[in-house]
């Protein structure tokens, strides 16, 4: 499990801003939940953890050690501590079980077989293994790459949208499998439902600034929706 | 028409009877060309590799060079590696004039723009998705290069038949720093052009047809390849 920090963290591209001068701190097992409406900046801001961009301005802290601009042996070390699930997941030209090994295979890790087929039936989908993975529907393919994913048994895992593409059951029994989960948790989600559900805290993001943190009942009202005012609400341009 | 229809009837037999002339020259062909696109996929891949995987200053100006290279007339590619080759050339001392070593040199220059611009757009076209799964699961560098050109195989392989196909029906090359030579460095297109300048219309259909054939077998396999 990680300690993650984040100090005034900025990205731009070009002379865009994505991110403004984000500060937060996310404790050993946490799950923080990031949400935002689209264009907030939460695929940046995991992207960024992830060590995949480089910040304008800011930086990263695990475990008390800063890890923007490690090079690249020492960011490779880092990065093996995390893994990443993105919101559109690509397959490799491979079938489920080399898919779901890959990260293993590239450690060198050898006796991964019955890992592997555990991962593959966390995600529900036993019977899958030899299946091309280029052919599964979209639902399938995002609980492949969360297998991909957990079976590295990762200390930080960063979750782009990861049910957007599932249906309710199966959304359900994906939620299930990450409360069991027991490292660091930064989940990007426009669903606030599972927030809810899922998260210890909920961080808001609009228009790259972070404009509120906190547990639950502090940022969500009953109704699943943003409670903090109403004016707030209203200057999230994009429905959320 | 008549003349037309008995050499091809002509070539036919000298294909089923597998005349030893037929099949020497068609077997020396096969050879030069396979080694051609062996010696120019070793050093093609990793080069348009290291072009695709690096940013640097003139890189589109590189590829767009390379590119304009595909049409490169064979020869003047003959030209230039007889000048390296002859007698009084930087190379002239390794007397590979006139050699089948000095046409695989050849074919090997000849096709090597199109070998590392369709390797680069086939490594392109991966995305850059592919690259970001394969480093966020902790794929080294190298690793996550191997990992593209693997996502991209059908089109190197596609790349890698294109090239055999312009290596084995080239003429200006094989005439040029081959010379022709029977029994030596003769292959399909130069005994082609020699046999039906002497008249002898079934052989050339013969060669013709052979010719045809090896190039409607790459489309096959490319074909076969792509639908994967």
């Amino acid at each position: 499990m990680a300690k993650i920090e984040v100090k005034g963290l900025c990205k731009s591209y070009d002379r865009r801003e994505i991110l403004r001068d984000i500060d937060l701190t996310v404790e050993q097992g946490e799950v923080l939940a990031l949400i935002g409406p689209t264009g907030s900046g939460k695929t940046t801001f995991l992207r960024l953890v992830d060590l995949l961009e480089e910040p304008t301005e800011g930086e990263v802290i695990i475990d008390g050690a800063k890890i923007t601009g490690l090079p690249g042996r020492e960011r490779l070390k880092v990065r093996r501590r995390m893994a990443m699930v993105f919101q559109k997941p690509v397959m490799f030209r491979a079938n489920v079980m080399d898919n779901v090994s890959y990260g293993l295979k590239i450690r060198g890790e050898t006796g991964i077989e019955e890992t592997v087929l555990e991962a593959i039936s966390a995600v529900g989908l036993e019977g899958y293994e030899t299946r091309d993975a280029n052919t599964l529907s979209g639902g399938e393919m995002q609980r492949i790459a969360l297998a991909r994913a957990l079976v590295l048994n990762p200390e930080l895992l960063l979750l782009d949208e990861p049910t957007a593409n599932l249906d309710p059951k199966t959304a359900a029994s994906i939620d299930a499998l990450l409360s069991r989960f027991e490292g660091t948790v930064i989940a990007a989600t426009h669903n606030m439902l599972q927030a809810r559900r899922l998260a210890d805290r909920i961080a808001v993001l609009v228009e790259g600034r972070l404009i509120a943190l906190g547990g639950p009942e502090e940022v969500l009202d009953e109704r699943g929706l943003f409670g903090l005012s109403e004016d707030l609400h209203s200057r999230s341009l994009v429905p959320w | 028409m008549e003349e037309i229809a008995a050499g091809f009837i002509s070539a036919i037999e000298l294909i089923v009877t597998l005349n030893p002339a037929v099949v020497e020259i068609t077997m020396r062909s096969l050879t030069i060309s396979l080694s051609s696109i062996l010696l120019a996929s070793l050093y093609c891949i990793p080069l348009a590799g290291l072009i695709e995987f690096h940013s640097f200053r003139g890189k589109r100006p590189l590829i767009n060079f390379i590119q304009t290279l595909y049409s490169l007339p064979t020869v003047t590619v003959g030209l230039l590696v007889f000048l390296l080759l002859s007698r009084s050339g930087p190379l002239g001392s390794l007397d590979l004039l006139f050699t089948p070593t000095g046409m695989v040199i050849g074919q090997t220059l000849l096709i090597t723009p199109i070998m590392i611009g369709l390797t680069i757009a086939a490594i392109g076209a991966v995305g850059t998705q592919i690259r970001d799964t394969a480093r966020s699961l902790g794929a080294t560098e190298f690793q996550i290069i191997l990992t593209v050109i693997k996502e991209a195989k059908p089109a190197v392989l596609a790349a890698v038949l294109l090239g055999f196909g312009r290596a084995l029906s080239e003429v200006g090359v094989a005439m040029m720093i081959g010379g022709n030579i029977r029994g030596y460095t003769r292959v399909l297109t130069t005994a082609i052009a020699l046999e039906t300048s002497m008249g002898n219309i079934e052989f050339s259909i013969a060669l013709g047809i052979i010719l045809l054939s090896i190039s409607l077998l790459i489309n096959l396999i490319l074909n076969l390849v792509q639908g994967r």
